[in-house]
């Protein structure tokens, strides 16, 4: 079995995201503390899955790996989500 | 016979390896032997199921007590359905013949993991014996049904948590099993054969692959809040603690419909394996077969809802769930049309599998039109928990799966075992089997359309005459499936030997001696052609 | 069966293997956020007024603990690929102890709690009213089943880590290191989530 060419990633890499993910993480804790409504929520989620798509591409090497696993990754959140949706359905009008 | 060395390669069964007796068994990592030992328990489970849905059909002979109390016969149906579900027909066709058959159709010589093979099977029977202890200990044995509905699964006095756990684990060991076959399919298919030459059982296998893995999890943590709201009153589906047991239902069945599709889809790629075998034909529609195996994952995935179509529902989730019930039918007929258009213009060899596909067919679509008038709102007002359900369920499920196992059982007997089974015998299983089979469920469309209660002990007098023969065809039926059971084990003795390829199949398990040496080929083979090329 | 276990190994199947059992783990916890979201909506101002109970410093605390972790695993697979022993086994039971403090730092938190009388089943919690049994019954149970899935992963780091020490693992053969390090992320993934729908949302 020949060894796919290993990818090495620099020690910075990580440590530039890393210092990316805590601003990130800091930011959401200030932004959550104004009162937005709904909004909030939004906000917090939306940050929280930009923060996974770093984890995910850098630390998990999605970025360098077979476009096919990202896209199996992507398409498992979509079920999950379509489930949350149409279980909504329900709840929503009833 | 090994062609360079001229000697001749032990079959995976008389192979000494490592250990001796039993334990050349249950240690192995053979996709082979481990298909054996899931079959060994799978058969023996299916007996066990199979009589408890005997003494139920005996039990409903006539009205009032026959031959046992209520309560028993609530702990009767509940175990029925556990076994029959997460211990027979979930498991079944991928456990069996997936783990022996995958690596062979795809030019490989075991599965990714072999390891973790064997870990499936002893979860697997770990699972089910925390089932088979759930009767014994305790309070006494479940009551609640297979689909362990909230809130009376967390109040019942019934030794729920042992059940609950016991399908926990077995779903784990079909986690494992799709994992594996997934990356198998993904990693080791022989050089040359690209994902569109690879054959149809396979390519069942991998759609079913993906439902095990992504839905099989949400059941797993259904049963764990389950467990919670037994030992912790944690309140997720009691109302009086707010919760809402109509969320239990969307959960259970948002991994328990797929679970029907985990249970049809290997049957129908057997299906088509057996079809074009005996057809002397390429399977017609290839690619649409494909598509149409994914299809029924995919789209099977969000119709969870018709399961619960007067639980209390939206009407907005009525209409939605009704509607992608019936988009989910067009793959399935899409592939009957193809089975018959295989036949059609085919050089048929009526042999004992061919005759179980054909039975598949007719019972699979009656099961299938039957699933259609459930999946209309309307008429589904009046025939929830009737017995057309279960009309319905064991038309499709156990006509589906069931008769797709048989058929398949007998079309890799020989590759299997290296022997012939005895075909008079074989025929004659499969005959009564099938009027016993039509006899049993038949009568229930027309008493669930009348209006007879499902999970009920007892019933009126006016069902009575559908009851006598309903209850006569189980006896019938288990006749048939004596006959077929005892001459397939006959035969392991007294049949003869099996030549490679005994019915002129193209598949690659064709290629290899029956039964295959351990390693299944001498040298991985190079495709250049197509699954089924016949001419 | 197989007499050469070298020639069979695959390292890429385990890889995709172990991203395949990630996906498992996604829709284990998918479940619980399903329940999440139906119950937030429907008990809005109970969950809102509950989260304000949850402590922010620490639950950031514990956030930032995570990533850092999340970081040194993933710089340890850069070391052993670098042929630094030393390094990688640095960082691993650096990502270890940070582990264990976020165990630390929830054994606190839920005894917080605990001494109030809240938890599942509580007389005191079922008495505050429908939305809290429901905000706590999911907070122990998410988190919870969390900090098992830190326990997991924390087992896998010990193991890695033995092995590099006794040099059964090497930048020539490092794919159970790898996939160790893809379950640790995925176990700060989740917490990514949890901690803003139970911590933030006020």
């Amino acid at each position: 079995m020949e060894k796919e060419k290993d990818h090495i990633i620099p020690y910075r890499t990580f440590l530039y995201v890393l210092a990316l993910l805590i601003t990130l993480t800091l930011t959401s804790v200030a932004v959550t503390q104004i009162y937005l409504g709904t909004l909030t929520v939004v906000i917090a989620l939306v940050i929280a899955a930009v923060k996974s798509s770093f984890v995910l591409r850098i630390f998990m090497h999605l970025k360098f790996e077979n476009k096919i696993i990202s896209i199996a990754v992507i398409a498992v959140v979509l079920v999950l989500a379509a489930v949350i949706f149409i279980t909504f359905l329900d709840y929503l009008y009833r | 016979m090994n062609t360079q060395t001229g000697i001749v390669e032990p079959s995976f069964l008389e192979y000494k390896g490592k250990y001796r007796g039993i334990f050349s068994w249950i240690l192995s990592t053979d996709h082979k032997r481990i298909a054996l030992l899931y079959l060994f328990s799978i058969l023996s489970f299916f007996v066990v199921g199979a009589t408890l849905g005997l003494l139920m059909k005996f039990e409903l002979i006539a009205p009032g007590k026959t031959i046992m109390t209520p309560e028993t016969y609530n702990a009767f149906f509940t175990l029925h359905g556990i076994v029959m579900i997460f211990a027979v027909v979930i498991p079944g066709l991928p456990a069996v013949f997936g783990n022996f058959l995958l690596p062979i159709m795809i030019g490989a010589k075991d599965v990714a993991f072999p390891r973790l093979n064997l870990l499936s099977w002893y979860l697997y029977v770990t699972g089910v014996s925390l089932v088979l202890i759930s009767q014994f200990a305790g309070q006494g044995p479940p009551d609640t049904g297979w689909t362990f509905y909230a809130p009376y699964s967390f109040r019942t006095a019934g030794n729920m948590l042992p059940a609950v756990f016991g399908a926990f684990v077995l779903g784990f060991s079909s986690i494992l099993t799709g994992l594996n076959f997934l990356v198998t399919m993904h990693r080791m298919r022989a050089p040359g054969m690209t994902w569109l030459k690879m054959p149809l059982f396979p390519w069942t296998l991998y759609a079913t692959g993906w439902v095990q893995l992504l839905a099989t999890p949400i059941i797993g943590i259904t049963l764990l809040m389950i467990v919670a709201e037994r030992t912790l009153h944690i309140g997720f589906f009691d109302p009086t603690l707010g919760g809402d047991p109509l969320l239990y239902q969307h959960l259970f069945w948002t991994y328990s419909h797929p679970a029907v599709y985990i249970m049809i889809l290997p049957a129908m790629g057997a299906i088509s394996e057996i079809i074009t075998t005996f057809a002397h034909k390429t399977i017609f529609g290839y690619k649409f077969m494909v598509v149409s195996a994914l299809a029924i994952a995919f789209v099977g995935y969000f119709v969870w809802g018709h399961h619960m179509f007067t639980s209390g529902m939206s009407g907005t989730a009525l209409y939605t769930f009704s509607l992608l019930t019936f988009l989910v039918a067009i793959p399935s007929a899409i592939k009957v049309f193809n089975w018959i258009s295989t036949m059609h213009h085919g050089s048929l060899d009526l042999q004992t599998p061919f005759f179980w596909a054909a039975a598949f067919i007719f019972v699979f679509m009656v099961g299938g039109f039957s699933g259609l008038i459930l999946g209309s709102l309307a008429a589904n007002v009046h025939l929830h928990n009737t017995h057309f359900v279960v009309a319905h369920f064991h038309f499709i499920v156990f006509g589906g799966t069931g008769f797709a196992f048989f058929g398949a059982m007998h079309y890799w007997y020989p590759k299997i075992t290296g022997r012939m089974y005895d075909t008079r015998w074989a025929n004659i299983g499969l005959v009564l089997f099938f009027i016993g089979f039509i006899t049993l469920y038949g009568p229930m469309f027309y008493l669930g359309f009348k209006g007879m209660p499902r999970r009920y002990y007892d019933y009126d007098e006016v069902f009575h005459a559908g009851n006598i023969i309903s209850t006569m065809g189980s006896w019938v039926l288990y006749s048939g499936l004596g006959v077929i059971i005892i001459n397939l084990f006959a035969s392991l003795k007294g049949g003869i030997k099996a030549p490679a390829d005994p019915w002129g199949g193209k598949t690659l398990e064709w290629t290899v001696p029956s039964p295959p040496p351990v390693e299944n080929f001498e040298e991985i083979p190079v495709i250049t052609k197509g699954p089924y090329d016949y001419q | 069966m197989s007499t050469t276990p070298e020639l069979h190994r695959d390292d890429q199947a385990s890889k995709i293997g172990m991203w395949f059992f990630l996906f498992t783990e996604m829709l284990l916890f998918g479940g619980l956020f399903i329940v999440y979201s139906i119950y937030r909506f429907g008990n809005a101002e109970a969950f809102h007024q509950a989260a304000q109970e949850l402590s922010i410093p620490i639950g950031t605390i514990n956030t930032i603990i995570l990533l850092i972790s999340s970081t040194t695993i993933a710089m340890s697979v850069t070391a052993i690929q670098k042929k630094d022993k030393r390094l990688a086994l640095i960082l691993l039971c650096t990502t270890f102890v940070l582990g264990l403090a976020f165990l630390v730092n929830k054994y606190f938190e839920w005894g917080d709690h605990i001494k109030e009388h809240i938890y599942p089943g509580s007389s005191v919690l079922a008495l505050r009213g429908q939305g809290d049994v429901l905000f706590y019954g999911l907070y122990f149970f998410m988190t919870g089943l969390h900090a098992l899935h830190i326990i997991i992963g924390l087992v896998f780091i010990a193991v890695v880590t033995r092995m590099i020490y006794k040099d059964k693992l090497n930048s020539e053969s490092f794919a159970l290191h790898e996939n160790s390090g893809l379950y640790w992320h995925l176990v700060d993934l989740i917490w990514i989530f949890l901690f803003p729908l139970f911590y933030l949302i006020t």
